[in-house]
């Protein structure tokens, strides 16, 4: 025991005689949640209060196109700029200088109008409702309402697109097939045959939390996934004071001296483990109290704090396992420095930090399952999301704390083996 | 008290014996010290003993112990300065000396105090809470060697412990390592210098190409040897004068 707060103190000294280094540990991150939950703010609002420029050719100039033209102007979204040529919106979208063009062909109400008609009588004289009139049936043509994207548009954006437009379609489609019927029934436009108020709606229900409703905002999604990428950085710095350790000939004294390798890991894991803890106090901090300040959501974390700290203990060990169990394996800081930062952003990606993880292909969802950052951060999104309790997220600190137990037993054995005697 | 039995090191890599079928015995209280050409194989017996390295083969035991079978005792038995300074560059002399010390088990009092004796003993005190990374070469050897010898090691092995350092810190050891001599300590030493060792060694070895050529009390070799005036004539008689450059 005396050996091991001796190793924890030590490192203590290392860390705080690095004020640099240590200020980096602790500001970059801080710096990052601020800035990643800023940006996804003010796109979110860009979305809602700044209008995106469209263009639109209208070869239509009829009802469809106008009602058209009427749901992109309501849905706040757009800014429809009219022109008059195809190949011109095509190529300013080609060229970047606008994220969409809609194409809107030719005859287009005209056709629906009289293809709708056309089924309608059809329908209606199958009652006997109306007489059957003895003349062919006119042949339409499908019409194709022509999209251009920017190719640098998000693959999100262009599917939210597309389906506000066939939405949009859909809602004119039947709206004629209801106007059709009315004119066929009866000759008074201002008689309510059909209700076309949509009959079936949603509504999103909320988890509750003591008859409080938990409404999820762009907060609370983001401090629990970005401190958690947070955290798992500290296996930079770890990798590389072991490093260090064995560069500059500390670690050649300390294996003829009588203390194991555990000891001297165990030093490193209280002390790094007590930094994962004050970033993720930090963090806290800047949600509950920075963020208001800023414009941002605040972080709800009422009631919630125990569970936070279980998991953001939990999430530190894993961490510092694979930072143990890096630093080990490599030789010198150029090796582990690149390779820590760059696993990170893999485990971060594989844990679904960035995209969630049930919209990634199969195999990279089973992938996922054995990323510990995608234990930490089910079990944050648990306690801050789901309102979870202590059972609830057992399975995933349990997998968290067997991740350190495994790698930094990796940790030991190659340690030994590598200068068995 | 040292007994090295038919000892052999082959690195991976390599084709040839860093230390091939070495016999040895060093007795208790001496002052051993292993001279050779760059490559020898002087750094490369002290790693073996010091368990640093694996054996190829062969079996070594220190005062009766051996590291398969005594790992702990064995390495609170032994000291070991390193050629390199092991230290922490950002820590001060003091906060090495007493995370070293307590390594070894030593804490509290007991250890300041051993510490403070030593840090006098080597004309350091008044640097005890300065930085390491602001210390001569001279003051890094000195606390290198503090930080190997808080536990009065039975057996103490040094790897060039005086290569760099100015003649005024090389005596301060020197006469220090003396000193731990006559109190007990067994010293085993490899080094360049041959007229230190001339003067501090009580048995020598030459060694080259990983095996002994000669050993024996540097008066006796000298004796042994024609036209030998002094150790480094025995030396470069017997190793030549070829350049022992290697990479």
């Amino acid at each position: 025991m005396h050996k091991l707060l001796a190793s924890a103190y030590k490192e203590f000294l290392l860390l705080t005689r690095d004020i640099g280094g240590i200020s980096i540990l602790f500001i970059m991150p801080l710096v990052l949640i601020v800035t990643i939950t800023l940006i996804q703010d003010s796109s979110f609002q860009s979305v809602t209060e700044t209008k995106i420029p469209i263009l639109l050719v209208d070869n239509d100039n009829g009802s469809v196109s106008e009602t058209i033209l009427k749901g992109l102007d309501d849905s706040n979204i757009f800014e429809v700029i009219k022109i008059e040529n195809e190949e011109d919106a095509q190529n300013l979208v080609f060229k970047g200088a606008n994220q969409l063009a809609i194409i809107i062909p030719k005859d287009l109400s005209s056709d629906l109008e009289k293809k709708i008609n056309q089924n309608v009588e059809g329908i209606l004289s199958k009652f006997g409702i109306d007489e059957e009139k003895n003349q062919q049936k006119e042949i339409f043509i499908a019409k194709e309402v022509k999209l251009y994207f920017d190719p640098a548009t998000q693959f999100a954006f262009k599917n939210s697109v597309k389906n506000e437009i066939d939405k949009m379609i859909s809602k004119i489609e039947t709206q004629s097939i209801y106007n059709a019927f009315q004119k066929q029934i009866t000759d008074d436009p201002t008689e309510v045959i059909f209700e076309t108020e949509n009959f079936i709606s949603f509504k999103e229900i909320l988890p509750k939390n003591d008859d409080e409703i938990i409404i999820p905002n762009s907060v609370q999604h983001n401090v629990p996934a970005w401190t958690l990428f947070a955290i798992f950085f500290i296996i930079v710095p770890l990798s590389i004071n072991i490093v260090k350790e064995k560069s500059q000939g500390t670690f050649v004294r300390l294996r003829t001296n009588p203390v194991s390798y555990l000891t001297v890991l165990g030093g490193k894991t209280v002390v790094y483990l007590g930094v994962c803890l004050i970033q993720f106090i930090l963090m806290l901090l800047i949600g509950v109290y920075l963020f208001p300040a800023i414009g941002l959501p605040t972080l709800n974390v009422s009631g919630k704090l125990p569970l936070l700290f279980i998991v953001a203990f939990f999430a530190g060990l894993a961490a510092i396992g694979l930072g143990l169990l890096l630093g080990t394996l490599a030789k010198t800081p150029e090796q582990s420095a690149p390779f820590g930062a760059t696993f990170v952003v893999i485990l971060a990606a594989l844990g679904g930090v960035w995209v969630p993880v049930f919209v990634m292909p199969q195999f990279m969802q089973t992938l996922s399952n054995i990323s510990p950052m995608n234990w930490g951060l089910n079990a944050f999104y648990d306690v801050f999301l789901r309102n979870s309790s202590l059972i609830e997220i057992v399975p995933e600190i349990t997998l968290l704390f067997l991740f350190f137990i495994v790698t930094t037993l990796i940790a030991i054995v190659y340690n030994e083996k590598k200068n068995a005697v | 008290m040292i007994e090295i039995k038919q000892l052999s090191k082959k690195y991976k890599g390599t084709d040839y014996f860093s230390v091939s079928n070495l016999d040895l015995y060093i007795s208790k209280k001496e002052i051993f010290g292993l001279l050779g050409p760059n490559g020898a194989g002087k750094t490369t017996i002290i790693s073996l003993l010091c368990s640093l390295i694996k054996p190829t083969s062969g079996s070594f035991s220190i005062d009766g112990l051996t590291y398969k079978k005594n790992n702990k005792q064995l390495k609170q038995l032994i000291g070991i300065v390193p050629q390199e300074y092991a230290l922490y560059p950002t820590l001060t002399a003091f906060e090495n000396l007493m995370y070293f010390g307590s390594m070894y088990g030593l804490k509290g009092n007991e250890l300041k105090l051993k510490i403070n004796s030593a840090l006098q003993n080597l004309g350091l005190t008044q640097f005890s809470n300065k930085k390491i990374e602001t210390f001569s070469g001279g003051m890094k050897r000195r606390i290198n060697l503090i930080a190997s010898i808080l536990h009065d090691p039975k057996v103490l092995f040094l790897d060039e412990p005086s290569v760099g350092v100015d003649v005024q810190s090389k005596n301060v050891i020197i006469n220090y390592l003396k000193e731990l001599n006559e109190k007990g300590t067994t010293i085993i030493y490899t080094s360049h210098h041959l007229n230190e060792a001339e003067s501090f060694c009580t048995k020598v070895a030459i060694i080259d190409h990983g095996k002994i050529i000669t050993q024996g009390t540097p008066k006796d070799l000298i004796n042994n040897q024609k036209n030998a005036n002094n150790l480094e004539d025995v030396f470069l008689a017997l190793t030549g004068i070829a350049l022992r450059d290697h990479a």
